[in-house]
């Protein structure tokens, strides 16, 4: 495979997975706003979300953080390099320069999806239900998986596909939870008490995993649990534990097909390790946001490492 | 003017079942119909950008539903006519880059070949493989009357055009699944696997195994950008740019996820003068520094081989006819369009007389640009056109402005006549194939002759029936 197909693969998952995770962040806002106020009253759910966002940066300082401004921040603004819109324009020229490596059926479900989002970024905004738009972009990821699982061969532009995917959650998951913790209650003495259990649900609906985490421990959803659930457990499909593996297996996919294992191999198992003999106590004595730093650095590295070892260049 | 649909106020055969049809359909459906077809086209991409236009990168080229439609008895013709003609321009250009026995025996002008800007003193004796150099050869032929074909110029370098008959067949065979069971037209769809056995055909020497087969395109910002990844998806090979080649050791390799991977044929859709920048263009970042040498010592073979583009000049265009009689000792099955050439002081003379009638073309232009219409141009536009041409004779030949046939199309108005011209794809390797079937450039406009996409032009799906 040629390496720029590689690295158009690699890009084009990564960003049709940021887009969902943006939509998933601002799910968590939302449900968050609908809460009774914490506290003094003082409400900062959009201001969370936008730094969960990892595009905090961009964002104008004269500029509210309500939700209309935020959301349109995160959706529409061409100058936010994640913004839900260019994700998917992102996504869509890294299919474009490489169109005989997707099938058909991929490019139609990018290719729809970013005509049906410019129509709705040329609408006026107020008007856009944000709920439906949030299930609307959860939607067009799962169009665009399901097309990529149910028509694409196995080889290695699957595994490159994958390795996107697998970053990117990962890299969301972490900064997710890192917000939770971090930003939204320094305060340790608020753990525990009933608006933070909602509040750590809701973290847990914005990974889709509301359900999920259910069946796993029924209902105590205390922090403990549900940062479990959503780091170490390795059957929860957003966890860190759970996109380690696979990126470890796609890369022990490649390592068996090309007949060639790199230090990038050892870097992704190192951190796999590190996630399947970690225990919650010890990651929570040490610091749940130290901990969660230190994972969003190597997750970078894995990726750096992935594209020098591919010969790609990172975009 | 001739009718493709209609004479003597009668529906043509070829055309009565489809008549039959629509008449049944009514307005609505069609119209509905139509709708549905640009959806399609957006959704699968297919696009095609107007260079200096600026808009839309990925306009749509105009779809019309209404199909042009050939008789198996016009088509061998035409068959037979295309055929000849990419042989015989073949025939030439292996001649004129080695004896010239064309030029030797006072056929063809020297200084019209060895002087012209398409030739490529770069390639003088070099053998490509199977002595071919033009692999896709794409014949733009008119029709003025129910027997009267013409031919208006030939494609030797990198016609575009092809991905369009496919997909307009798709389209239209998701449109009317009724009258394809019905009718008995030709398919179109093995044109993919005869482009890829022809490539394979010309291996290059020293390729000792199965050839490796790449499409090389400028990019994605390139207007016939969907037909190269098209092309290349339907063959199953790569789509590469000049930064994913290298040259190394004699031998081309492209850069891939497990180091580097020999290549064996390119399908280049770069222009001659950027495929390699030691040898051409220095400054183009489009092409494979090397590539040249090893194209030279056997190592790769290149399609269209480089050099090509001397056969389709238009000045050479007026040879082509004596080309059939010296090479194939053979009469033209197909007619070139009379043509003045203004070198030609007679001919020149007469040409600025009669501005007002001709079409006048520059003779190294393609596309459709920078041409002049002479009964649809002001007279303003025929002075300027003048001082042109008299500044450089040379540069310009004027065609007779022929009444070109029309095709029932699609417009705002309802269904009209408008012009329409045919494009024929030849594939020359081991063997000359023709895909039955080609593309029908429609102008959109009434009256109007240019039917050039990146004019405004249109296009058909082209059935041929078979008998």
């Amino acid at each position: 495979m040629l390496s720029r197909t590689a690295d158009n693969l690699f890009w084009l998952s990564r960003y049709v997975e940021r887009a969902e995770n943006m939509a998933r962040l601002m799910e968590m806002g939302y449900r968050m706003a609908l809460m009774p106020a914490a506290g003094d009253g003082n409400r900062s759910e959009w201001a969370s979300v936008l730094s969960a966002s990892g595009c905090a940066q961009g964002y104008d300082p004269d500029m509210p953080l309500r939700q209309a401004e935020v959301a349109d921040y995160l959706i529409f603004n061409r100058d936010n390099p994640s913004s839900i819109l260019n994700c998917f324009e992102n996504a869509r020229a890294n299919a474009r320069a490489m169109r005989t490596a997707i099938t058909a059926e991929m490019w139609e479900a990018l290719n729809n999806a970013l005509m049906e989002l410019r129509r709705t970024a040329m609408h006026n905004l107020a008007k856009t239900d944000l709920p439906e738009f949030i299930d609307w972009v959860k939607r067009q990821g799962a169009l665009f998986r399901g097309a990529t699982d149910s028509t694409i061969l196995r080889n290695d532009g699957y595994d490159f596909i994958r390795l996107g995917i697998f970053i990117e959650r990962a890299d969301n998951t972490a900064r997710l939870l890192d917000v939770k913790y971090y930003v939204l209650l320094p305060e340790t003495s608020m753990v525990g008490d009933g608006v933070d259990n909602y509040q750590w649900t809701t973290v847990l609906r914005a990974a889709s995993s509301l359900r999920a985490f259910h069946w796993v421990y029924r209902d105590d959803y205390s922090p403990y649990r549900i940062a479990h659930f959503l780091i170490l457990n390795p059957f929860s499909p957003r966890s860190l534990a759970h996109c380690s593996e696979q990126i470890t297996n796609h890369l022990e996919h490649l390592a068996r097909h090309y007949g060639q294992r790199s230090p990038v191999h050892s870097l992704a198992v190192e951190t796999y390790s590190l996630l399947t003999q970690s225990r919650m106590e010890e990651i929570f004595s040490q610091g749940l946001h130290e901990f969660l730093s230190d994972f969003l650095k190597r997750n970078q590295v894995l990726s750096s490492a992935i594209a020098e070892t591919y010969y790609f260049g990172s975009q | 003017m001739f009718n493709e649909m209609m004479m003597n106020d009668e529906v043509r055969e070829p055309y009565r079942a489809l008549v039959d049809w629509m008449e049944a359909s009514g307005p609505e459906t069609l119209q509905q119909k139509r709708l549905e077809a640009e959806t399609l086209f957006r959704k699968i991409g297919i696009t095609f950008a107007v260079y200096g236009e600026g808009g839309d990168p990925e306009r749509l080229i105009p779809f019309d539903l209404i199909p042009r439609i050939f008789t198996a008895t016009e088509w061998r013709k035409l068959e037979r006519g295309v055929k000849q003609r990419a042989r015989a321009l073949n025939t030439f250009l292996y001649d004129v880059y080695h004896n010239a026995e064309i030029i030797k025996a006072g056929i063809i002008p020297a200084d019209l070949v060895f002087k012209n800007a398409a030739f490529e003193p770069a390639v003088i004796g070099i053998d490509p493989p199977r002595k071919v150099y033009s692999h896709i050869v794409g014949v733009d032929v008119v029709r003025v009357g129910p027997d009267d074909f013409y031919v208006l110029e030939d494609n030797c370098r990198t016609p575009s055009g092809v991905s369009y008959m496919l997909e307009n067949r798709e389209i239209m065979m998701r449109m009317f699944p009724e009258l394809f069971s019905k009718l008995r037209i030709e398919p179109v769809e093995s044109y993919p696997d005869m482009l890829h056995k022809t490539l394979k055909s010309i291996a290059p020497k020293r390729c000792d195994r199965e050839p490796n087969i790449v499409v090389l395109t400028p990019g994605a910002m390139n207007s016939a950008y969907y037909e190269h990844s098209f092309l290349a998806d339907q063959m199953g090979v790569e789509l590469v740019e000049g930064q994913d080649l290298f040259v190394s050791e004699g031998r081309v390799y492209m850069r891939t996820t497990r180091g580097p991977a020999r290549v064996d044929v390119i399908y280049r859709r770069i222009d001659d003068a950027f495929i390699d920048p030691l040898c051409f263009r220095p400054d183009s970042v489009l092409g494979v520094p090397g590539l040249m040498n090893v194209y030279r010592s056997g190592g790769v073979a290149i399609c269209s081989a480089p050099g090509a583009g001397v056969a389709d000049d238009k000045a050479i265009y007026t040879y082509v006819p004596d080309m059939i009689r010296f090479y194939l000792g053979q009469e033209p099955i197909l007619n070139n369009v009379p043509t003045w050439k203004c070198a030609n002081p007679d001919d020149l003379k007469y040409v600025l007389e009669n501005l007002g009638e001709l079409v006048v073309k520059e003779v190294h232009g393609s596309g459709g640009y920078g041409m002049l219409v002479g009964p649809a141009s002001t007279k303003e536009e025929q002075a300027t056109y003048a001082e042109r041409i008299k500044a450089d004779p040379g540069d310009f030949i004027a065609q007779p402005t022929l009444a070109l046939s029309a095709c029932p199309t699609f417009v705002e108005s309802g269904i009209a006549p408008r012009h329409v011209d045919f494009r024929p794809f030849c594939l020359v390797g081991d063997d000359i194939r023709l895909t039955p079937g080609g593309l029908t450039r429609v102008a959109m406009r009434e009256g109007s002759l240019v039917v050039n996409s990146s004019q405004g032009g249109g296009v058909k799906d082209t059935w041929i029936m078979a008998d």
